[in-house]
């Protein structure tokens, strides 16, 4: 006698969990793909998953074996010409193991293991361990998730809220308030005056009495037990309110100097740090605001397509940009309601004697409402007049303004690592 | 049976059906009856390719615990399935009562009839006949167990952290190899026994051993070799069993982790011995059932085309010299020796005669069934490769001697080469020649505690290169210092291995 199944519905997937457990041990190894696949990409396909190869050795399971050398008699189907007796030079790579044909299987391709991880989990690796610094929790406006608390009980509701205990106790409450006190005490009485009456000797007065008594009992009984053992009056339900839960709304700004002394391979490496920003805040955060700013003498605010394919150019005033994002923060981003974060990219380059109007912006009207200010400059010469103005800024706001400089594509990665990694609460940074 | 009966095929298209799949599994286990095939109740489960590839990378079984290595399986099989490398196999079939057979959605109905005659009737007989089967594994109690061992290990999990467990694991896995019994028969295993049992071995193994330890006191190395009895008195060949019990820093948790690794790898153990046997049994009886099937005139002509066609390509075997090769097939060595097998009893040659006096012209199914029962790889080779099978296969031998500069082709299909033939190709099928013979020698028990390890030498063949890497495994186990000598015939210690290492492992002078 067969059974036959029909699995196919049954869970698949079966295997996630060790996939989960392979891919945690291997963390490095795949981090470091990941590393090397976000400057190898074109900008487009930055955030596709990806190939990830370890070195075979490093994830063999070793158990013993032979090693080489040694006699041994191995045998092999589909002769051709050998006859007994014959003797020839061990095959190439084979190294002698086990004669021909071994080489075959132990060819020299097969020293990688490679395996793919999808975008999801290429994210999870790219952006793990980072996070905005010194996010609050503001405001309860706009909040969009909340909580389902219990609040007590209600005497209206749907019936599966319906509390049976509760609802009960009211009833019995009621069943007793509602019942005279006297009523049962009567009864009480009038019972005792029966039973004592039986004992006595039968007589015809006393069989009238006894039923006097009976008919009295059996109306105050009646009376009360018209009250009902349960009314709707009685009902309780389970109360359930939903809190809103205080939500930590962010606003990112990019702001990108786009002016003629940025190079195109400037450009490009920007445009990586905030492809790679843009990706991060997507992903990690549901509630954030981008906004992105642009300039070169002119700030102007642009939508993300414009921002990274805009090919307009021109002088370089950073302070336009900055004076727009304090203009924007005023207008648009109370920073009681908002975590506001500035990014700033630049070559560094700047109109002579604007430096000094950039730090007064930044430390007048922009680093005061905002959670952190991050700057990067890329350039491979020594640091511009922008970058000495911003080190006094930085002394003065240590915690949250940080700079750091880019030289090349390669570093991109891990500067933004260092601009976003997770604090631990309340740390300082070393001064 | 009327040959070419004139009775309708079960099915002309390529599509299965549930029914169509009933019908077949119906006339197939009408006509494995008929054979004689004794099999255990099917189960015969339908799934995607996807919970294939689950199945293939948790070694095969429905369920087992959770371990990373398992996950390394399932994205390797993964990847190379997605580009096409490989296909997957047709079917799986776990030696279990009822004996449950996967077939993969997307085969075509002939292919799913080959599945059935294959594993259900091939292998099913397989497992429920062959002695090393019913002496060694307890199918009706694996899925139990392995449920049991699953939910033990998440326990633990949930107690002692997943990586302390995963490295336990670890640990166990490098030495699954030696966790078996090769000849000491095991009792049969029960899940609701074992659950039962636990605690009190728990408590009984901690107290056992701390007796053992209490008294012995460590004292000044006393080099007197035979003042003190060895212990353990005769040398242990499995050494998972042999931690499992003695190892004196393990937990109670630990201990059973081991033992279900050891219970496991006993389970896979007749498997291994008996891979030739057991795909040429499978294969010889879908071919014969299905041919079957089609002298009855229930399968037609296209069906009978594609069914030889996938037939023919499981039992190819290529040549030596071939980008293929990959040592020697099982399916054609076993499927060939089978049908070999009946050729000798029903139309044996003087040859035959000579060979085979007992079996030349008997009852092949009879012989078949005694041959299926009683032997594993090694004994069923060295009894029935026929030199006419030697001379098909064109089989040659080549001898590797690491002393020697060259190959030498010692013994080809000939009259002088059958016989060595025939031995080697037997040898190559002695697990006890595959891996390295090791067992555990002795304990110093009065001293430091080190665990010594003899690797007996077959042929002078050395250890491999990841030695070094399992001993940190075992030292992880056993606690204290491990040590392995590699010890030819006449006790010579060739080569010394420790682990913490000591001075270096030492070249000792041969």
């Amino acid at each position: 006698m067969s059974y036959i199944i029909d699995r196919r519905e049954n869970a698949k997937k079966k295997s996630t969990v060790n996939r989960q457990r392979f891919l945690r041990r291997y963390k490095q190894h795949i981090k470091k793909a990941v590393e090397e696949a976000i400057h190898d990409r074109s900008i487009r396909d930055i955030d596709q998953g990806g190939q990830v190869t370890i070195p075979k050795r490093d994830i063999s399971e070793p158990v013993f074996h032979h090693g080489e050398g040694g006699l041994r008699h191995k045998i092999f189907p589909g002769n051709k010409e050998f006859v007994e007796g014959d003797e020839f030079k061990r095959p190439e790579g084979g190294g002698g193991g086990a004669g021909q044909g071994k080489a075959s299987n132990q060819g020299e391709g097969e020293d990688e293991f490679t395996f793919n991880i999808s975008q999801e989990e290429f994210l999870d690796f790219m952006f793990e361990d980072l996070e905005l610094p010194w996010m609050v929790r503001k405001q309860l406006k706009d909040a969009t998730s909340f909580e389902t608390r219990r609040a007590g009980f209600t005497s209206s509701g749907s019936p599966e809220k319906l509390h049976i205990v509760r609802s009960l106790r009211a009833a019995h409450a009621r069943r007793i308030a509602l019942t005279d006190k006297d009523v049962r005490k009567q009864i009480r009485v009038l019972r005792k005056e029966l039973w004592a009456l039986e004992e006595t000797p039968a007589s015809p007065e006393r069989t009238e009495k006894i039923d006097a008594l009976r008919a009295q009992i059996a109306v105050l009984e009646k009376s009360s037990r018209k009250l009902p053992f349960l009314d709707d009056f009685d009902l309780r339900y389970t109360n359930l309110v939903r809190v809103p839960l205080p939500s930590s709304k962010a606003v990112m700004f990019c702001i990108m100097d786009v002016s003629g002394s940025m190079t195109q391979s400037v450009k490009d490496i920007a445009k990586r740090f905030f492809i790679l920003l843009y990706l991060f805040l997507n992903r990690n955060y549901k509630q954030i605001e981008v906004v992105f700013v642009r300039h070169h003498t002119h700030a102007k605010e642009v939508d993300e397509q414009e921002f990274f394919y805009s090919r307009e150019t021109g002088g370089t005033i950073v302070s336009s940009a900055l004076s727009m994002s304090a203009d924007i923060i005023d207008s648009r981003y109370p920073p009681e309601d908002w975590n506001i974060y500035i990014a700033q990219a630049s070559d560094g380059d700047n109109w002579d004697g604007d430096s000094a109007t950039c730090s007064k912006i930044l430390t007048e009207r922009i680093l005061p409402k905002t959670q952190y200010y991050a700057y990067v400059e890329i350039t491979t010469g020594p640091h511009q007049n922008l970058w000495h103005e911003y080190e006094h800024v930085h002394e003065a706001f240590e915690e949250r303004f940080a700079m750091q400089q880019i030289t090349d594509a390669g570093e991109i990665y891990p500067v933004f690592r260092r601009l976003f990694e997770k604090r631990t609460e309340g740390a300082h940074e070393p001064s | 049976m009327s040959r070419r009966k004139a009775s309708q095929p079960i099915s002309t298209g390529s599509d299965w059906t549930f029914e169509l799949i009933e019908a077949y599994d119906r006339e197939i286990g009408r006509i494995a009856a008929d054979f004689g095939l004794d099999t255990y109740p099917n189960q015969i489960e339908i799934i995607t390719s996807e919970q294939m590839m689950d199945a293939y990378s948790s070694v095969g079984m429905p369920l087992n615990y959770n371990h990373w290595s398992f996950g390394k399986q399932f994205v390797d099989t993964e990847q190379n399935y997605k580009r096409g490398r490989m296909g997957l196999a047709y079917e799986i079939v776990i030696n279990s009562d009822p004996c449950i057979a996967y077939l993969m959605e997307e085969n075509t109905i002939t292919m799913q009839a080959l599945v059935i005659a294959h594993a259900c009737y091939g292998h099913n007989s397989f497992f429920k006949g062959n002695y090393l089967f019913r002496t060694w594994t307890d199918a009706s109690a694996i899925i139990d167990y392995l449920l049991f061992a699953k939910n033990y290990i998440r326990q633990c999990e949930e107690k002692h952290g997943v990586e302390e467990v995963e490295k336990l694991l670890d640990s166990c896995h490098a030495l699954m190899n030696y966790g078996v019994n090769r000849y000491k028969r095991p009792r049969p295993l029960t899940a609701a026994e074992e659950r039962e049992r636990q605690r009190s071995r728990e408590e009984y193994i901690q107290s056992h051993l701390n007796d053992l330890w209490n008294t012995t006191v460590p004292q000044r190395i006393d080099e007197e070799a035979g003042k003190y009895p060895r212990f353990p008195a005769e040398p242990e060949e499995n050494i998972l069993y042999f931690i499992e019990k003695n190892a004196p820093l393990l937990e109670p948790w630990q201990r059973e982790v081991l033992r279900i690794v050891r219970k496991i790898a006993q389970y896979f153990y007749p498997q291994k011995q008996t891979q030739v046997m057991n795909e040429g049994w499978a294969c010889f009886w879908h071919y014969t059932l299905l041919h079957q099937l089609f002298d009855e005139g229930l399968v037609t002509d296209g069906f009978m085309m594609e069914f030889l066609h996938s037939h023919s390509s499981v039992i190819y075997q290529p040549p030596f010299d071939s980008p293929y090769f990959n040592g020697i097939n099982p399916y054609t060595l076993g499927y060939h020796m089978m049908q070999d097998i009946r050729r000798i009893c029903e139309h044996p040659t003087d040859e035959d005669r000579e060979w085979f006096p007992d079996i030349a012209g008997s009852d092949w199914l009879k012989t078949l069934d005694q041959a299926m029962r009683n032997f594993k790889d090694e004994s069923f080779i060295l009894q029935f490769l026929s030199p006419r099978l030697i001379r098909e296969l064109k089989l040659f031998s080549i001898m590797d001697d690491s002393s020697r500069p060259t190959l030498k082709v010692d013994a080809i299909h000939n009259e002088r080469g059958y016989r060595a033939i025939r031995e080697s190709l037997a040898a190559q099928y002695n697990l006890g020649n595959r891996e390295p013979n090791i067992q555990v020698y002795n304990v110093n028990i009065r001293g430091d505690r080190t665990l010594a390890l003899r690797h007996y030498m077959h042929n002078g063949q050395p250890m491999g290169e990841s030695t070094d890497e399992v001993l940190k495994h075992l030292h992880r186990l056993w606690g204290f210092q491990v040590q392995l000598d590699s010890v030819t015939p006449d006790g010579t210690t060739v080569k010394s291995y420790a682990c913490p290492a000591q001075e270096a492992s030492v070249e000792a002078t041969a």
